[in-house]
């Protein structure tokens, strides 16, 4: 179950024939690894290692520079609560303070039913929205406590299932090049043309 | 028309490149590094990640110096910088100092500077170079990072990640010299560390280089953890002799102990590296079990420690009695495991009294006419375009050899041509692996090689590794191979690999039969048959070492009398009636000859156990004890003999060459292979062919008496493809019967995908029940059947 599944390894392999080396596609596939489980597990990590010729010890060493990937099994929404300088004036110690309550999870728990994980989080680029916080990384601003509460009640209820996908989803309309559209997997050094914008023009 | 004046004889070269460091003139070749550059005109820049035999990487910025540019004096990194003509290098100016100092400062930073209990303490880069290139003291006093200290990557490498500075020596290592990137930077950011796959412990063959290499105390083994400081060892440069690759060591004892071995880097062979069963051996010879005494057995069977006189005299008196009825009643078997002055004073002793039967292989080896086949060194073979393997796994029996072939096929200098029976640790190396079903090799090649293939080899200069590639095969086999692997490429230069230390040392000596006389399989054979009288086991255990359990075992208890001249009580030794205790490695001084026929000295570091002597002496007391001279007082006057004596070991005669790099004995005039159709050795379709190599850690006594490399033996088990298992019908685990001609054997099964369908693979002379019980040194391959257990 935690391996990737036939499904998405057909999937994987079309990734991994994008790219002139096979590793290079190590990334996106660990986002598709996550995107099956909300998390990378450990025998994904070791398939990963055997589709992309690398040993499991690379996959981990790749995958743990990231922040966005996530090693344990987290709830079926990740809040991210931002907690940096305009947020923190804006009262998102507050606000947090009140999600622990309404969730009855500490700063980096899972409630029990396994449907939210609260967390820290630096800055995320929406200093004028302050407070902010995002669901599986799509933005809530100005949140209010009691915004955060609707937006809990809603999850919970299944009303936000179109806007928000699980966790480990980074588009719901996956991205398909078809074998004739793409550019090819070509190893820089087996490029012997000019770039195409270059038009046939010297480089200056 | 070009006139050539022969007065100008100055030749240009284009790849010279001419510097200046420190106002010094330097010549360098392009491509160089500032710091290699710099190494060579002796001017020291303090470094941490670089590494003459890796690729440079950047890491520790610790090697800053000043490069005049047009713009002023520019910080560079020496390590990543190549030099350039008419450069202007400085490494000791003010500038320099600064950052050099500030970058030590920095990486000093979180280091815990515990070098009171640190075992790298003493030789530690990272101590010398902050005396000597250091601020000599930190601004820094905020609270140091803490990680849970030490932990264990693997069964014998353990990992400060508090000492460690990030240099990326140890995971260059793993990934680019070894092939095994089991470790890697995780957590990269303000928290990288040094960390192995969650639970997947650090398992190479060759962890102890990092150790070595390590330019901290981040990385100890445990071998040598608190052993010793640097400042209490003692330590002489020898000669590795577990394999035949004749890696060069420094071996360091202290209070007359051995504790640890360390790669030395000579570029004819190891480049510094060593596999770790020869680096952490050692702990062998300081057993507990090693023979201190002569022993006889009484009447009772049991063994009495003895005299040295009367053990000698009571095997001088079997001899004598043998060869009143015949010198062909006398045979000696072994001295692979000595030195080539233990070699030599034996075959003295054997031709004095005239006793032809005698061989230093273990009829797991090749015949000795592979010696006189054209040569190639080391150095020779991986310079050919195309190398040739038709060997055992060579990750397994000659690692470092494997490192140096890895080495050229990963740096695409040559094409690697490989010929198996099982995919083998350089098969992701090699350019083609072309898969035959053992005794199938002479005749596959015969029918045609893949027409890419031919035109590689028929390109340009070849090498041809050649070895047992299979134990279960018989010599002959990979010899035919071998005739029609010179047809095609008749150019081609031959490195064999035989495994033991000093094979070809010994064979050269003259530990080979003599005028036809019978080789180890025949010896055994007659005595099965009641016609040896006296048997020497020379260091040798064929219980566990020829491939034919039966006949090894039908041998000894042939022999009339045995005498066993070993450093542990091994099978064999058990059933000697005369048990004569050998000096081991360290505890000798010598010469050996590595598989390409390198004699380099091995010497004695310390005492040997209890009254343990040198082969060559007991060869000489014995002789004596028989009324003859072989006129031998000291190792130095076997060693001059030798050379004197062997045209092949002249070159032994320059006992300085022998030191560090040896040199290369003499060639014989290359003859040539005769072809000759091979067998069709066609396989019943129910039957399994089995393929067998040792592993790197077996029952073999340097394994097996090493507490630290006892438990990574795999233990005996049978190896069949997937496909295969569920034809047997049973699980991956359960204990299945392997039905061979000879014996049936239970053994553990699993499954892997290299294992090709129709074979099984068995590693040889493994704790548990072993798969010579099956083998016949006869037959040219052994067909098993493999059946659950009724």
């Amino acid at each position: 179950m935690s391996r990737l599944t036939d499904a998405n390894v057909v999937i994987a392999k079309e990734i991994i024939a994008r790219y002139p080396r096979a590793k290079s596609a190590l990334i996106p596939l660990l986002h598709l690894s996550q995107e099956q489980n909300g998390y990378i597990t450990r025998e994904a990590m070791v398939q990963l290692g055997e589709l992309v010729g690398v040993t499991s010890a690379e996959v981990y060493g790749t995958a743990t520079f990231y922040e966005m990937f996530r090693f344990e099994p987290v709830g079926k929404y990740l809040i991210n609560m931002c907690g940096t300088m305009s947020c923190a004036l804006m009262g998102a110690g507050e606000l947090m303070h009140h999600a622990e309550h309404k969730l009855g999870v500490k700063a980096g728990g899972t409630t029990d039913d396994g449907m939210f994980t609260l967390a820290h989080a630096e800055c995320q680029a929406a200093c004028t929205e302050a407070p902010t916080l995002q669901v599986n990384y799509r933005y809530r601003f100005r949140v209010t406590p009691a915004d955060f509460d609707s937006l809990i009640d809603d999850l919970r209820a299944g009303k936000l299932a179109d806007e928000i996908p699980q966790h480990g989803v980074l588009a719901k309309v996956r991205q398909r090049i078809p074998a004739d559209k793409g550019v090819g997997a070509v190893a820089p050094e087996d490029v012997t043309e000019g770039p195409a914008w270059l038009d046939g023009k010297p480089a200056l | 028309m070009t006139t050539v004046d022969p007065t100008n004889t100055t030749h240009v070269d284009p790849n010279a490149v001419s510097l200046t460091i420190n106002g010094k003139s330097v010549s360098a070749r392009k491509g160089d590094l500032i710091i290699a550059a710099a190494d060579k005109a002796n001017e020291f820049i303090p470094r941490f990640c670089y590494h003459p035999r890796m690729a440079p990487a950047g890491m520790c910025r610790q090697c800053l110096v000043e490069v005049e540019g047009p713009r002023g004096p520019m910080m560079v990194v020496s390590c990543m910088t190549p030099v350039a003509e008419g450069q202007v290098v400085r490494t000791e100016t003010e500038q320099v100092k600064k950052a050099q100092e500030g970058v030590l400062e920095l990486l000093l930073a979180n280091h815990p500077l515990d070098c009171p209990v640190c075992d790298k303490g003493g030789e530690c880069p990272l101590q010398d170079q902050a005396f000597s290139h250091g601020p000599g003291e930190s601004r820094y006093v905020e609270e140091k990072r803490h990680y849970e200290k030490p932990i264990a990557i693997s069964d014998n490498v353990f990992l400060d990640r508090e000492r460690c500075i990030l240099c990326d020596r140890c995971t260059r290592f793993a990934d680019e010299v070894a092939g095994d990137a089991l470790i890697s930077f995780t957590s990269r950011g303000n928290n990288t560390q040094v960390m192995t796959f969650p639970d997947e412990p650090f398992s190479s063959y060759f962890s102890g280089n990092t150790v070595q290499i390590c330019p901290v105390g981040a990385l100890t083994a445990k071998p040598y953890r608190f052993k010793a400081r640097p400042w209490d060892l003692d330590q002489v440069e020898s000669t590795c002799t577990t394999c035949s690759v004749g890696c060069r060591t420094v071996v360091q004892s202290s209070r007359d102990e051995l504790v640890r071995y360390q790669g030395v880097d000579i570029d004819p062979v190891n480049w510094g590296w060593l596999c770790d069963k020869g680096r952490f051996n050692f702990e062998a010879i300081n057993s507990e079990d090693r023979l201190s005494t002569p022993y006889l057995k009484d009447a009772h069977g049991n063994h009495v420690a003895t005299t040295w006189s009367s053990a000698l005299e009571t095997a001088a008196r079997m001899i004598r009695t043998s060869l009143a009825t015949s010198p062909e009643s006398v045979a000696i078997i072994g001295g692979a495991r000595g030195t080539n002055e233990d070699a030599f004073a034996w075959a003295q002793l054997a031709d004095a009294i005239g006793v032809d039967q005698r061989d230093a292989q273990l009829a797991d080896g090749l015949p000795a006419e592979v010696f006189s086949l054209a040569q190639a060194t080391i150095d020779e073979a991986m310079a050919a375009q195309t190398i040739i393997l038709l060997a055992p796994d060579l990750k397994e029996e000659l690692p470092v050899l494997h490192l140096r072939i890895r080495d050229v096929a990963q740096k695409r200098k040559a094409k690697v041509v490989e010929i198996t029976s099982r995919p083998t640790g350089l098969t992701p190396s090699a350019w083609k692996s072309v898969m035959v079903e053992p005794g199938k090799a002479a005749s596959t090649i015969r029918a045609g090689l893949d027409q890419s293939i031919l035109k590689q080899i028929g390109s340009g200069t070849v090498s041809v590794v050649v070895g047992r590639m299979n134990l279960a095969e018989s010599a002959e086999s990979v010899v035919l191979a071998l005739a029609e692997i010179l047809h095609v490429a008749p150019q081609a230069k031959v490195l064999p690999v035989l495994r033991r230390g000093n094979v070809r040392g010994a064979i050269t000596a003259g530990l080979t039969p003599q005028r036809g006389a019978a080789d180890t399989a025949e010896i055994l054979a007659l005595a099965a048959a009641g016609k040896i009288d006296t048997l020497v086991l020379l260091g040798s255990d064929p219980l566990s070492d020829v491939p034919d359990a039966d006949l090894a075992r039908r041998g000894l208890a042939g022999a009339r009398n045995i005498i066993s001249i070993d450093t542990f009580m091994t099978p064999s030794t058990s059933q000697a009636d005369v048990v004569l205790p050998a000096a081991a490695y360290g505890e000798k001084n010598g010469t050996t000859t590595n598989l390409e026929g390198r004699i380099s000295n091995i010497a004695q570091k310390i005492t040997p156990a209890g009254t343990a002597r040198p082969d060559w002496m007991i060869a000489v007391e014995l002789a004596s004890a028989l009324g003859k001279d072989l006129g031998l007082g000291s190792v130095e006057d076997v060693t001059a003999k030798l050379a004197k004596t062997v045209a092949q070991f002249a070159p032994a005669a320059d006992t300085k060459a022998l030191r560090h790099d040896g040199v290369v004995m003499n060639r014989l005039t290359p003859i040539t292979l005769n072809r000759a159709e091979a067998p069709a050795n066609d396989r019943n379709s129910y039957d399994y062919r089995i393929v067998s190599f040792r592993k790197l850690y077996d029952s073999g006594i340097s394994t097996a008496k090493s507490p630290s490399l006892v438990t990574l033996a795999i233990g005996a088990t049978v190896v069949v493809h997937p496909l295969d298992l569920d034809r047997i019908g049973v699980q991956a685990g359960a204990h299945v019967q392997v039905i061979g001609e000879k014996a049936t054997v239970v053994l553990p099964v699993s499954t892997s995908e290299d294992v090709l369908r129709g074979t099984a693979w068995l590693p040889f002379n493994q704790p548990g029940n072993d798969a010579r019980e099956m083998f016949d040194v006869n037959a040219t391959v052994v067909d098993v059947r493999i059946e659950k257990l009724s």
